[in-house]
């Protein structure tokens, strides 16, 4: 790790003026900053600490939604009843995420925010395009845990899975920058690797992402999160899946959809394909199986991650059937 | 074998621990005598908009740990794990995979746990630290510890001190804990020995009140 000092700004006027210096990075939970630094990733002179920044702080529930304060820990964000019980995908993403000691440190924000786990990109030694080389070593090296959809020129995958699921349930970003504020989709704040390899979403030098707001759910959704991991006790996902399904309690008749997959492309992917198949149909486990299968119509998959293919379809069929509550056969 | 292992060291013998903390002392003191003193940097910087400036050289921080507050000097980028093990001789806390893997580092901040090995230092100012030293001693056993060696929790060792911090910041939380909760309070530390049924056995064992009389 280099020698760094670091900065404690008065307030988030002065934190953007920082950030949007050279060579200053932000510092909040940490958890990915650090193992950055320690792989010499990035070798910041200064740390401009964002913990003390009131903005940033908070779960405030209201009629108009909630809002999630960047610093908000991830397991403060599994544990909240009134997430759990109006935006369960969410609460179900926390929950699985990394292990109760990570939990208890890294931050709404950072997950957001964290770079990608490739091991190529992670290697101190390994020059990948998205740290200036030429190539994605992926591409033609082991790449089983990389991209099926979206790929190119990078095939890394998004490693956020709080954020299918707060896209599943609308979520927008307030992002505060050195000439101003302004909110955005989450589903468009992150950036393929087609517009720009380097980076993986639209978060500007001096920008500080400060909270995360979610709409209130549309009338009758629920919605769901699941993962499919190789270790049980705690794993990166191999995919994920989160789905927010409105329906029609009698009918089942699905009014409103989203379906947003994890650890499949090097954003989180929506798949609008999937949510044609049922939205406007009574919602049954074919329709489920039809919207899996459409997940991953335009997959491409690499040398080694096929099998995602066959997880995704499964995954995302599970998860739209445990948002709508119903049970599978 | 007992007061082998917690008898007091031969003064003659130096070993391979000792050696190690001297060669690092070594190491500190250097890079001091190249950094300028750091208080001159410490004033706040209040045209710019800043709080607190510290660092990149070695500054002297309070640390409240297991009840006590402690002074250590260190640089920004020393980890609480690394100012615990290397600068204060809690050694209990153990460094391993240094990435928040494995959870051999455990310690609780304010009651929770955390991987300290992914913690500044300067971080865990201002919150109640406590380390395995702070849970237990052999002289002063835990209901958990006193389970642990009851039903035989531990093969090499190595995991022990990050396991139990989990362990008991979660049945801190919750008294009732079930095998499910258990094992989930453990996800996050990794033992390659393979000793999870028998912490999990001690841990219901604490929670079933199996241990009553060892406070």
């Amino acid at each position: 790790m280099n020698r760094f000092e670091v900065l404690t700004p008065a307030d988030l006027a002065h934190a953007a003026r920082l950030l949007a210096r050279q060579g200053h990075v932000a510092l909040a939970g940490g958890v990915d900053v650090i193992d950055l630094l320690k792989l010499g990733i990035i070798a910041p002179a200064t740390l401009v600490n964002l913990k003390n920044l009131p903005e940033l702080h908070g779960i405030e529930p209201g009629p108009r939604g909630l809002r999630l304060g960047a610093l908000t820990k991830l397991h403060e964000v599994a544990e909240h009843p009134f997430i759990r019980e109006h935006y369960t995908a969410v609460s179900d993403a926390a929950r699985e995420a990394a292990t109760p000691q990570i939990r208890n440190l890294a931050t709404v924000g950072g997950n957001l925010l964290q770079r990608p786990r490739c091991w190529y990109f992670r290697h101190p030694d390994v020059n990948c395009l998205k740290k200036g080389g030429d190539r994605c070593y992926a591409l033609t090296g082991l790449n089983r845990y990389h991209a099926i959809l979206g790929g190119g020129p990078s095939f890394i995958v998004h490693p956020s899975n709080l954020a299918p699921a707060l896209i599943a349930l609308g979520a927008s970003a307030r992002i505060v920058g050195p000439s101003g504020e302004r909110s955005v989709e989450l589903e468009k704040f992150f950036t393929l690797p087609s517009v720009d390899p380097k980076r993986e979403n639209d978060l500007k030098p001096g920008e500080v992402l400060v909270e995360v707001n979610l709409p209130p759910p549309p009338a009758g959704a629920k919605s769901a999160y699941l993962e499919a991991r190789e270790k049980q006790s705690f794993d990166w996902p191999l995919v994920g899946a989160a789905a927010m399904v409105a329906s029609d309690g009698a009918s089942r008749t699905v009014r409103d959809a989203r379906i947003v997959l994890c650890a499949v492309a090097p954003i989180p992917w929506r798949s609008p394909e999937a949510e044609k198949e049922i939205i406007g149909h009574p919602l049954d486990a074919e329709r489920a199986r039809a919207a899996g299968e459409a997940c991953v119509r335009g997959a491409h998959p690499l040398a080694d991650n096929a099998y995602k293919i066959a997880m995704t379809k499964v995954l995302a069929r599970r998860t739209i059937l445990k948002a709508a509550g119903i049970e599978e056969a | 074998m007992k007061h082998d292992k917690h008898g007091p060291p031969d003064s003659r013998a130096i070993s391979r621990r000792a050696f190690i903390k001297g060669a690092g002392a070594i190491a500190a003191t250097t890079g001091l005598i190249r950094t300028p003193p750091a208080s001159a940097d410490a004033a706040p910087d209040a045209q710019d908009g800043i709080v607190e400036r510290i660092g990149p050289g070695a500054q002297t921080i309070e640390l409240k740990i297991n009840g006590e507050v402690k002074r250590v000097t260190v640089e920004p980028r020393v980890t609480l794990l690394r100012a615990l093990r290397d600068h204060l001789n809690l050694t209990g806390t153990k460094l391993v995979c240094d990435r928040g893997a494995c959870g051999a580092c455990t310690v609780h901040l304010d009651g929770k746990p955390v991987t300290s090995c992914m913690v500044l230092a300067l971080d865990a100012r201002g919150h109640e630290i406590t380390t395995i030293e702070g849970l237990l001693t052999p002289d002063r056993m835990s209901p958990l510890g006193a389970a642990f060696v009851e039903h035989d929790a531990a093969q090499c060792g190595f995991c022990t001190p990050g396991m139990m911090m989990s362990m008991a910041a979660a049945l801190a939380s919750n008294p009732k804990a079930q095998l499910e909760d258990v094992k989930r309070a453990v996800a996050g530390n990794i033992c390659r020995c393979g000793t999870y049924p028998h912490v999990f056995a001690a841990a219901l064992s604490v929670v079933r009140g199996g241990n009553r009389g060892e406070s």
